[in-house]
């Protein structure tokens, strides 16, 4: 009996969202298998056998898995669990773009529903995931006999890498499934310093109030000077100021930092659903009646082009 | 080209949810029903391509409450041709309405399937791959821009890095995102209009589908609630406190 997980993974290196999947496969218990399916993703299996608590490692190498088409990946996914030569009882993704592409796909080839973005492992069949908006939390318990499950990082610590002496055995496996009803053409991917969203310590995010594209340069510069992740509201994505890869909320991205900084954003309960499980969440607005105030740990009523650089030169 | 939307009655995205007290389930009792916004987008998908001459039919289908009629008129009246209802009073899982869509696709057989993401209410965001994994289809999630070309599907998909762009054999699902496109409103003349379009209604049991289902909410209870902290006067102070008493930077 072993827990499948499916690594995340991107430009040959392995995404933190696998190791907070690995925590929440630990808390189930049983034996944690990773999947790792690309081209080219040698390096990837290596660390992801030094995850701590990883036995086995199962490697899909092959043109066919590469940029994670499901058409390719939920094939494979589901003939290891249909095959048995391990009998698997939970089927983890991290609750990606690319996880929640992929993973309800494979359910229903299982012919079983998924719990989708799970933050608490109850027990073996019982979870905790948020609903509306996160207004709702639903215990969901599952009777199936392979649970299919993907799973929120913030609601989970990151498993540790690299214990000495406790590395997984790497296995290919084979043959690879194309599909062929589908093909990549083409990405453009943002490209950037600062740390990666979901998993900053510190970020800071635009809404609205930034006026333009051209104004996030006063939060950037500040997010240099912290070291933070820069993140937006969907009116910001929405208005076109910047690209969708930064919106935080109920459809975008999940953060839970140990600091928020939210500037200019009026506070929306679908923004709030995306970050309101941070730390500490400080809201610069100069509305006082702004919604966001009712989450913030503190707030500043300000004009943020006069409170942002002169918070940064006060750091 | 024939095209199918799926379109689901959700409470309104403006409307603040409370959970019932005995903890079964969200008090759902004279709250304000609406089009999961992600699905407005869909239907005004299949309408643009019906309007570029692209789509031929544009089928709008809900699995739901007899209400759910509502949400088809109002599909209707922004441009979709004709409706289907999959009558059912239970609240069911992705997985059996996946299964409804793929029984309905099959009588209807479309080249295009649109759906929302996800609905606002479960944010479970998994019927359309389900649908698409049923059928055996192509898919394109999270779509931020889709073209037909040379009998294909290219779909531009919002990914965690960026942007990536796939193209896809037909039949296939696209499932959308915000920024697909803006929703029109209906005008009144079209609501009128909307009236005398066909609406049919059908039973998963006529449909011949199961709709059990492999999960159970056990409990809906309310998150932990966060309280509103202190508003600081200054810069000057909120730095202060950020560095003595939260201890965050």
């Amino acid at each position: 009996m072993a827990i499948l997980v499916i690594a995340e993974h991107a430009g040959g290196a392995l995404a933190s969202a696998t190791l907070n999947t690995v925590t929440a496969a630990a808390q189930v218990g049983g034996d944690i298998h990773v999947l790792v399916a690309g081209h080219g993703v040698g390096t990837v299996a290596e660390v992801a056998a030094s995850i701590d608590g990883v036995s086995r490692v199962l490697v899909a190498d092959a043109g066919a898995y590469a940029h994670q088409l499901p058409e390719n990946i939920a094939p494979l996914i589901a003939s290891l669990v249909i095959d048995q030569t391990v009998i698997y009882t939970h089927v983890l993704a991290p609750a990606t773009a690319n996880g929640k592409n992929i993973l309800p796909r494979v359910a229903a080839v299982l012919d079983v529903d998924q719990i989708s973005e799970i933050i608490s492992v109850q027990s073996r069949d019982t979870f905790k995931r948020p609903i509306y908006a996160g207004n709702a939390i639903a215990t969901v318990q599952s009777n199936a006999a392979i649970k299919v499950i993907t799973v929120r990082a913030t609601g989970f610590c990151a498993a540790g890498v690299g214990l000495p002496g406790d590395r997984a055995v790497i296995d290919p496996v084979a043959p690879p499934h194309d599909a062929g009803i589908s093909r990549f053409v083409s990405e453009q991917l943002a490209t950037s310093d600062r740390p990666e969203l979901t998993a900053a310590k510190i970020v800071v995010s635009g809404g609205r109030g930034m006026q333009n594209g051209d104004n996030f340069k006063h939060l950037y510069s500040l997010a240099d000077t912290l070291g933070a992740g820069v993140g937006a509201s969907r009116a910001a994505v929405d208005a076109g100021f910047v690209p969708n890869d930064m919106q935080v909320g109920q459809t975008g991205k999940i953060v839970a930092p140990q600091l928020y900084i939210a500037v200019g954003i009026s506070g929306a309960i679908q923004h709030l659903a995306g970050m309101k499980d941070s730390k500490v969440i400080v809201a610069i607005n100069k509305d006082e009646e702004a919604p966001i105030f009712q989450v913030a740990d503190y707030g500043l009523v300000a004009d943020l082009f006069e409170a942002v650089p002169e918070l940064q030169a006060a750091l | 080209m024939k095209v199918l939307v799926a379109v689901k009655r959700v409470v309104d995205f403006n409307v603040k949810v409370r959970v019932k007290a005995d903890h079964s389930g969200i008090d759902l009792a004279n709250v304000k029903m609406a089009m999961n916004p992600f699905c407005e987008i869909a239907v005004e998908e299949a309408v643009r391509l019906k309007e570029q001459g692209i789509a031929s039919e544009v089928v709008v289908v809900s699995v739901g409450p007899g209400a759910a009629q509502e949400q088809l008129r109002t599909a209707l009246a922004l441009g979709a041709d004709r409706a289907v209802l999959v009558e059912t009073v239970d609240e069911l899982n992705a997985l059996a309405v996946a299964k409804l869509l793929k029984a309905v696709a099959d009588k209807e057989q479309p080249q295009l399937l649109i759906l929302g993401k996800q609905a606002i209410d479960s944010d479970n965001n998994q019927t359309g791959q389900m649908l698409a994994a049923l059928g055996g289809y192509a898919q394109g999630t999270f779509a931020s821009k889709v073209s037909v070309e040379g009998g294909q599907l290219l779909v531009t998909r919002e990914v965690d890095g960026g942007l990536q762009t796939v193209v896809l054999n037909l039949p296939a699902v696209v499932t959308t995102d915000l920024r697909l496109n803006e929703p029109r409103y209906a005008s009144l003349p079209n609501i009128m209009k909307a009236k005398k379009k066909p609406l049919d209604t059908t039973t998963p049991e006529a449909l011949s589908v199961s709709t059990a289902s492999s999960n159970t909410v056990v409990k809906v209870e309310a998150p932990a609630s966060r309280s509103a902290g202190i508003k600081v006067k200054s810069v000057a102070e909120l730095v202060e406190k950020l560095k003595n008493e939260a201890k965050v930077i």
